[in-house]
């Protein structure tokens, strides 16, 4: 999307994928779940399914697992058709939303349950484990039962039982979402850390938008069991495809609009407050809409501007609405001139500037290369 | 005082359910064959008197191979049943598990003359195995009870690691499942085993000639000379029921706090 990017492409070596769904449908009965999934996950990257509840990003993670058959379609793992092949055997390890953490066994036997089966002497299987915790920062919590941990150290331990196997892929579900605000913060920088590594595929669920944004190399945003948008962090902020998407990913303003000419690279918009304007085509999103077309900007393109201040690009004059503190920041819905609803404003608090009152007149600088067009 | 008749009448209600049971072991020790006041004297050989007594022997054995068995044949069924009602879903499934439950509150009576006219009409002998049949099929409401409580506190997502983790789905339940539930496994033992024990009309019915130690109390009570001695083993009886049950309760509940789930109620 930016200038910047360089015209002739930089020859890079081809990442290979780990995990392919190729036209996924999941019916329960005459629920249809999944509509026809088809997405790649690299390898070695931190991938997220991210949609709200009953999007069917659970169900798509657990059909990777194993744990879900799918109707029709394909998922391969590392280049093979998981069909027919059963959890147990399937190249990837789960951390579970409830962690299930076995409660009768001791967090080292927890830690090596699964290397029960690979039968090995005493001494190695107690290295590995010691690594595995080392590893999840649960040094010398061995010998513990499992069920005096708490929320953040049971975390740990699901983390370290799961990659004490060495599985080409992890899948977690839901993995923050029993822990507080706090806890949860830490954690995703530590699985962040954790998952650069080690170098194994993470395929994450979650509902949180932040969460997915903070930790995620690549987010495939869900909706009604179909994958609307799969795209970095940056770009699904930046450039939404579809309104909804937008709305779930952080706040957008909307702020109706008219296509009057469309000219190869150009597209010519009038809109609410906006004016005339001419927007790059690379910034127009989706395809026509019976609502109508509509323009899209982020609370944090707009500026309320202060003594001073010349606007970079255009700016025009607005009536704050409501004011809303926190601390470092203030929200404010403030409605430009020629509009009939207010949009939302993010301002960081700097020292020295005072917080606008309701009913304040301001000058407001924006960019039309900011906005997002959706047709 | 503000309640005041509500705990005349728990008093009253514990005196009536108590009293006789108190009798027993009084009456086991007094020293005399005729059962009323005043007492006359402490003994024990109406305690001493059981141990020769081959009858009382063999009633005893047969009993407890009664009991040992269904207890366990009918908790193995418990097993099932639970594991099935709180895992998969199938048709009339609330049907089904009235009809396995419905056992708890038929009248026994109905339960043993029905259970006598299907054996005798089938052509199968009267024996101890009649009278195990009988008592699986009381006692498994029991232990399905029991049992269910013990699986429904269990995350289904314990089972599902163990299984991605590599475990094929029977050492999942050897290794993840069993272990979490036996306590309740433990518990239902008891508790169908005490039952069967103390069970006495479908063992009339059904036992043919032989003899459970319920059969053998009720004979002995036409010759008074032995009711001093029914009232020791009586006594013996009730103290070993407590003790089974008080152990059973503590199996279920450390199962219902090891699976972290919170106390739904039991038979205690």
């Amino acid at each position: 999307m930016s200038a910047e990017k360089p015209t002739t492409p930089v020859p890079t070596m081809p990442i290979p994928t780990m995990i392919e769904f190729r036209g996924v449908q999941k019916y329960y009965g005459d629920y249809h779940a999944l509509r026809g999934i088809n997405a790649c996950i690299r390898a070695g990257e931190f991938f997220s399914l991210l949609g709200p509840s009953g999007c069917g990003k659970t169900t798509l993670l657990r059909t990777i697992a194993g744990f879900e058959g799918i109707s029709d379609g394909a998922v391969l793992v590392d280049g093979k058709n998981m069909a027919g092949v059963p959890a147990n055997q399937r190249p990837t390890n789960m951390v579970f939303q409830s962690y299930a953490i076995f409660p009768h066994l001791t967090v080292a036997e927890n830690v090596g349950f699964g290397l029960r089966r690979a039968r090995l002497p005493k001494a190695e299987l107690g290295r590995q484990v010691g690594a595995a915790l080392e590893m999840v920062g649960l040094s010398g919590y061995g010998a513990r039962a499992a069920h005096a941990l708490s929320g953040g150290q049971r975390q740990r331990v699901a983390l370290a039982r799961a990659l004490i196997l060495k599985p080409k892929v992890l899948l977690l579900d839901e993995p923050l979402s029993a822990l507080d605000k706090k806890m949860r913060e830490q954690m995703q920088v530590e699985l962040i850390k954790l998952q650069r590594q080690v170098g194994i595929t993470f395929v994450l669920v979650t509902h949180d938008q932040e969460e997915a944004l903070v930790m995620s190399d690549r987010i495939a945003v869900m909706f009604d069991g179909e994958i609307d948008q799969l795209d970095d962090p940056e770009t699904l902020y930046r450039h939404p495809t579809s309104r909804r998407v937008a709305n779930f990913i952080g706040t957008m303003n909307f702020m109706p609009a008219k296509v009057l000419s469309e000219d190869g690279g150009r597209i010519e918009v009038e809109a609410q407050g906006f004016g005339r304007l001419t927007l790059d085509a690379a910034q127009a999103s989706g395809a026509p809409s019976p609502e109508g077309a509509s323009i899209g900007f982020r609370p944090e393109t707009l500026t309320i501007l202060f003594d001073s201040q010349k606007a970079v690009d255009r700016d025009s004059m607005a009536t704050i609405e409501e004011v809303v503190y926190y601390g470092d920041m203030t929200y404010y819905d403030a409605r430009l001139d020629g509009m009939q609803s207010p949009v939302r404003i993010s301002m960081r608090n700097v020292f020295g500037r005072p917080v606008l009152d309701i009913g304040a007149r301001a000058r407001v600088a924006w960019s039309p290369g900011a906005l997002v067009l959706f047709r | 005082m503000k309640g005041g008749w509500f705990r005349v009448y728990a008093f009253g209600y514990l005196i009536f359910l108590y009293a006789p049971i108190i009798l027993l072991p009084l009456f086991a020790f007094n020293d005399a064959t005729i059962i009323s006041f005043p007492l006359t004297g402490f003994t024990t050989r109406w305690f001493s008197a059981m141990f020769d007594n081959p009858p009382l022997h063999l009633a005893v054995k047969n009993s407890l191979l009664v009991a040992v068995t269904s207890s366990v044949v009918s908790t193995c069924l418990g097993i099932f049943a639970a594991r099935a009602t709180t895992r998969y879903n199938f048709p009339f499934k609330a049907g089904l598990m009235g009809l396995i439950m419905l056992p708890l509150v038929l009248p026994e009576i109905i339960v043993a003359v029905s259970l006598l006219v299907v054996l005798l009409g089938i052509g199968i002998n009267l024996s101890l195995l009649t009278v195990i049949f009988g008592h699986v099929l009381i006692c498994t409401p029991f232990a399905i009870a029991i049992l269910s409580s013990a699986f429904q506190g269990l995350d289904r997502s314990l089972e599902e690691a163990a299984y991605d983790l590599g475990e094929t789905a029977f050492s999942t339940f050897r290794l993840i499942i069993l272990p979490l539930v036996m306590p309740g496994v433990i518990s239902s033992l008891l508790i169908a085993f005490t039952i069967s024990l103390d069970e006495f009309i479908i063992a009339f019915f059904l036992a043919g000639t032989e003899t459970t130690l319920p059969i053998y109390i009720f004979s002995q009570f036409r010759f008074p000379k032995a009711v001093p001695v029914i009232m020791a083993l009586g006594t013996i009886l009730v103290c070993l029921s407590i003790i089974l049950l008080t152990i059973a309760e503590i199996f279920r509940r450390r199962g219902i706090a090891k699976a972290g789930g919170k106390d739904t109620g039991g038979f205690l």
